[in-house]
């Protein structure tokens, strides 16, 4: 069996990240959920580090992704991820709690594969963290070593 | 709550498309299911491709789409090149075992993948996943919005 490729999480509300993990964890979805606090931190951990080259990057299964972000925004986030021939087929939902068309407009446009609204509700955040974790993590088939192919692939 | 707009299954393979029937059914999504058993009748319909009069493009909630039939990639890139279905979601529902054709679908824009189950009971469960994400979690891009 493959080993469990982690999810991204990338949030700065820390209740949303609670909610989350707790909702991935009752679910017994079982892949490590990384947390980046903003978009600086998401792109660090998928591209690296110029200042620690040898820091391993990121794999991820699946990427969530917060639109309103600190430092840099979701939509730019997005734009890079698939910009780059690392992460050019990454599954990206978007899950972000803006109801804008233009927001969502904008990501399918930039290539994001899903768009999720974040439910108000307690119980209705935690269904929606399950159904996300078990079709993106169990349903959907991710290509194979994305970054092997990649001009800048990363050794494994 | 508007009503939902059909669902197009493009699967030549009558069992699958009985049992992604039943697994609608199960759901309780009322969405109708508009059958294609191949590439250009699913064009057809979507775009009013070559149709004989009469019948305009449709809009359906979304496509799921079976690799095999002929013509299948093509429905994807041609929903792709449209400026009405541009932001259409597909999903890729296949016996194909076939890494080049995940990543062809990936690369002309498909919105996931996903390998038909053998077994009918879990094919059923997963048609299920896979219309209760994209109809009820997923919001998609509103008609005329994706116009040019």
């Amino acid at each position: 069996m493959k080993p469990l490729r982690p999810i991204l999480l990338v949030e700065d509300n820390p209740d949303d990240v609670e909610l989350t993990r707790h909702a991935l964890e009752r679910n017994n979805i079982r892949n490590a959920l990384v947390v980046a606090p903003d978009g600086v931190v998401a792109l660090r951990l998928l591209f690296g580090d110029g200042a620690a080259p040898d820091t391993p990057v990121l794999e991820p299964q699946v990427m969530l992704l917060d639109l309103k972000l600190p430092l840099v925004d979701g939509l730019e986030v997005l734009r890079r991820v698939r910009d780059d021939p690392r992460t050019r087929f990454l599954p990206v939902v978007v899950l972000t709690s803006s109801s804008e068309e233009r927001d969502l407009v904008e990501s399918y446009r930039l290539g994001a594969n899903s768009y999720v609204r974040k439910p108000v509700d307690f119980t209705a955040f935690v269904e929606a963290a399950r159904e996300l974790g078990l079709y993106w993590l169990l349903l959907n088939e991710p290509i194979d070593a994305p970054r092997v192919a990649g001009p800048a692939g990363v050794k494994t | 709550m508007n009503p939902l707009r059909p669902i197009l299954l493009v699967d030549g393979n009558a069992d699958d498309v009985e049992r992604t029937r039943y697994a609608l059914e199960q759901n309780g999504v009322s969405a109708e299911l508009v059958v294609a058993r191949d590439g250009i009748t699913a064009l057809q319909w979507l775009l009013g491709e070559g149709a004989r009069g009469g019948t305009g493009p449709r809009d359906p909630q979304m496509v799921l789409l079976e690799l095999g039939v002929a013509g299948g990639l093509q429905v994807l890139r041609r929903v792709r090149e449209h400026a009405r279905t541009r932001f259409l979601p597909v999903v890729i529902l296949t016996s194909s075992r076939e890494q080049r054709d995940v990543v062809e679908s990936y690369q002309l824009g498909a919105n996931s993948y996903v390998r038909k189950p053998v077994d009918r009971a879990e094919f059923v469960a997963v048609a299920r996943e896979i219309v209760r994400y994209w109809v009820v979690l997923n919001e998609q891009v509103p008609i005329g919005a994706s116009a040019p």
